[in-house]
């Protein structure tokens, strides 16, 4: 036991967490906090907006496996979190999210909690729904249990974010604290090992199966369980389909991958998927951009579905064996069954069909003529960059360029806003991932729509020393947008031009940044590897056709053969 | 698609401010309705009980039972079967009554239903009534021609018969 105040005990409990980085933005209701984080050794990173504190701590624990953790202050700082934390949720990331908030209780004021004081917003109120834990600390002497808990909850089962509110005067607080014990939770035991019974009918359906398909998503990746699937889709020569967010979890230069499946997803995984007659689905929650419409999704297939999360089993495709568990002990219990009943595959139709639509597919894939095409400039990006850089997007058309064109080789070096579909996630994001790694090169793949929602944060890259990449591939467009109007509404523009402003040289040097525009895929080449050199930030500006679509593209509602190509 | 019908939940809940308003949230956002929800004590202190009732199919109900269980704050969640629980209702009912007639045959109609007069006014009486929901809405229906002014009801608290009981830690 030792006697110190609220904001001593928070940095304490914070560093028993091995917090080693906080993005936030100080704000009057969490100046005691801040007094202690100076001299606490804990690196504090200041953001120039809170949604960007949230999505740099996002980026962090997505690119490390740790969790990434923000803070503001209350009112406004609490509420510009909320971006990032709703989309730190649906994407089942380990964020911790620390909020001031006006006194509990004043003697002589009315600056105090339910009188709408100055700075005062329902933090608690606002986040339930969009975190897995929040909790108003009313007393500092809870302060220990609660950081426990908060991680303990961000960090296991289904990951997501948590809150912790600290109103001003608990932070300053001084009393007894407690940091030993566990915490325990009575409502909250999530289930890590994959029963026998379900375990032995997805083993019987997988040797039975003559055309298996693995639909992997971003639960491999949370679980690590990545070498666990390559030796198991081995062991049987079964294809991978990844969803959006699992994308990584599998080598795509892999003969067996088939890269991802959905409304962007490649024509051989969305074609391959309707003939399957056994689904392997594991870690996703088969969102509606990977299923496209019900009726329509693997028609033929019988379904098994490992989840941690019994709540994704059932909600929106019917299984026909749930597996509530985690996905590495799953898969590695699974591979342990079959290898002593079966000896290792070497071929069958199933993998000459696979290899006959992966190379028919790529020859389509590699046609073009322009020299500044958004594919090309991609797949050139894929062989400058080493196999560990780490690439985030934006949200739009340059997110599914990526996803589409980007071979990714590793787990957690693909990174992107897939359930919220946050424009502005990629450059925060990417600053908090090259926080994580260091040594590695991150790439943000940007538009210039998404770029201007988060570009301020060029001053917080500069200032932090972090440097990135940004590559915006600019087309004055909400190009996303402006390709479904194209497309389904007739070419009735409306509300998608952004014109010309700003130069995004002239911005990025402004902040002290590099900026280059380049005109052609040699001088992209030239710069993207200048970039990598640098000590600070680079934005290279391409300009592209405003008339560019990503294809090939499944519309909204419709089924997995619905692709269109162009 | 299989039939909608009333499906009873009971859920044992950590006994704190905010839970009944994350549990209220999560069938708001989710699109799942709520027919009726008690919530008070438990014998042990620090939990509480709720009842809720929820309509829809068979899927739907499944849904609910794992978004519960899916939050914190939620211990226990258990479905009741309508064969093998005993379900209550409380309801205040207030009858406009004006002459002596009406009085006495709410009064004997009470009396058959083993519901109460609680208050009487010169221009109404208020009755108190216990039992399942079917039988309150049987009750309700015989007030209506006498002119139902006010109905307050709890809604629908059930526990399983048996010995058996759920033990939280």
């Amino acid at each position: 036991m030792a006697k110190m105040s609220g904001s001593q005990a928070l940095v304490e409990a914070l560093k028993r967490q091995n917090v080693e980085v906080i993005f936030g933005i100080v704000g009057g209701a969490i100046i005691p906090v801040h007094d202690v984080l100076r001299d606490s050794g804990i690196r504090h990173i200041l953001t120039r907006h809170e949604q960007c504190a949230a999505h740099a701590a996002d980026g962090y624990a997505r690119a490390s496996g740790r969790p990434g953790v923000c803070m503001a202050t209350s009112g406004p700082g609490a509420t510009n979190l909320v971006t990032g934390i709703a989309n730190a949720y649906l994407d089942s990331s380990p964020v911790v999210a620390f909020t001031g908030q006006v006194n509990t209780f004043s003697a002589n004021s009315s600056y105090m909690i339910g009188r709408d004081a100055f700075q005062e917003a329902d933090i608690i109120g606002i986040t339930t729904p969009i975190t897995k834990y929040n909790c108003q600390v009313k007393k500092a002497s809870e302060i220990p249990k609660t950081v426990k808990l908060a991680f303990h909850l961000a960090t296991t089962g289904r990951p997501g974010p948590a809150l912790i509110d600290l109103p001003k005067n608990v932070q300053t607080e001084i009393d007894e604290m407690k940091f030993s014990g566990n915490v325990k939770v009575r409502g909250y035991k999530p289930k890590t090992e994959p029963h026998p019974i379900q375990v032995k009918k997805a083993v019987k359906l997988l040797l039975e199966a003559k055309r298996p398909i693995v639909l992997a998503g971003g639960g491999v990746i949370i679980s690590n369980a990545s070498p666990e699937l390559l030796e198991l889709a081995e062991l049987l020569m079964m294809p991978v389909a990844t969803t959006f967010m699992g994308k990584g979890c599998f080598p795509e230069n892999h003969p067996l991958s088939l890269g991802d499946v959905g409304m962007h997803g490649t024509l051989v995984a969305n074609k391959l998927m309707l003939e399957a007659d056994v689904l392997l689905a594991v870690g996703t929650r088969f969102s509606d951009r990977t299923t496209g419409t019900l009726d329509e999704f693997c028609p033929d297939a019988k379904i098994i579905h490992v989840d941690i999360d019994a709540a994704e089993i059932g909600k929106n495709v019917k299984v026909d064996v749930p597996i509530v568990a985690d996905a590495k002990e799953t898969l590695r219990v699974i591979r342990q069954l079959l290898v002593h009943q079966l000896k290792q595959r070497e071929n069958s139709p199933w993998f000459s069909r696979v290899k006959e639509f992966n190379e028919q597919f790529q020859s389509e894939m590699n046609s073009g003529d322009c020299d500044l095409k958004p594919p090309l400039l991609i797949k050139e990006l894929r062989k400058i960059l080493p196999e560990n850089a780490i690439l985030t997007t934006e949200v739009g058309q340059n997110q599914m360029w990526a996803a589409l064109h980007f071979e990714t080789r590793k787990p957690r070096t693909f990174i992107s806003s897939g359930g919220l579909g946050t424009m502005g996630f990629g450059f925060p994001a990417a600053l908090g991932a090259k926080v994580a790694c260091p040594g590695c090169a991150v790439v943000d793949i940007a538009g210039d729509g998404s770029f201007r929602m988060t570009e301020q944060e060029l001053a917080c890259s500069v200032m932090e020393k972090i440097p990135v990449t940004v590559i915006v591939l600019n087309n004055s467009m909400l190009g996303m947008v402006a390709q479904w109007q194209r497309l389904f509404y007739d070419r009735r523009y409306s509300a998608v031009k952004l014109g010309s402003v700003p130069d995004f040289v002239k911005l990025a040097e402004a902040y002290g940044a590099e900026g280059v525009r380049v005109g052609s895929l040699k001088e992209f080449s030239e710069a993207m590897k200048k970039s990598l050199k640098s000590e600070v930030t680079t934005v290279i500006d391409v300009p592209i056709s405003p008339e560019e679509n990503v294809f090939p593209m499944i519309p909204a509602g419709k089924g997995l053969n619905n692709v269109i190509s162009g | 698609m299989s039939k909608e019908q009333n499906h009873i939940i009971s859920a044992i809940v950590e006994h704190k401010p905010g839970v009944l308003y994350m549990v209220s949230n999560m069938f708001r956002r989710r699109g799942f309705n709520i027919e009726s929800i008690s919530v008070g004590p438990t014998e042990q202190s620090d939990l509480a009980r709720m009842t809720i009732t929820v309509k829809g199919d068979e899927r739907t109900v499944e849904q609910v039972v794992k978004q519960l269980n899916k939050l914190i704050d939620v211990i226990k969640v258990s479905r009741l079967h309508p064969a093998s629980i005993v379900t209550r209702e409380l309801a205040l009912i207030k009858v406009r009554a004006l002459d002596t007639k009406v009085r006495s045959d709410v009064i004997n109609y009470a009396d058959i239903f083993r519901a109460r007069v609680v208050d009487v006014s010169s221009e109404s009486l208020m009755v108190e009534i216990t039992g399942t929901s079917d039988k309150i809405d049987a009750f309700l229906d015989l007030m209506k021609p006498f002119g139902v002014k006010e109905v307050a009801r709890t809604g629908i608290t059930a526990l399983s018969r048996g010995v058996k009981s759920v033990k939280i830690e």
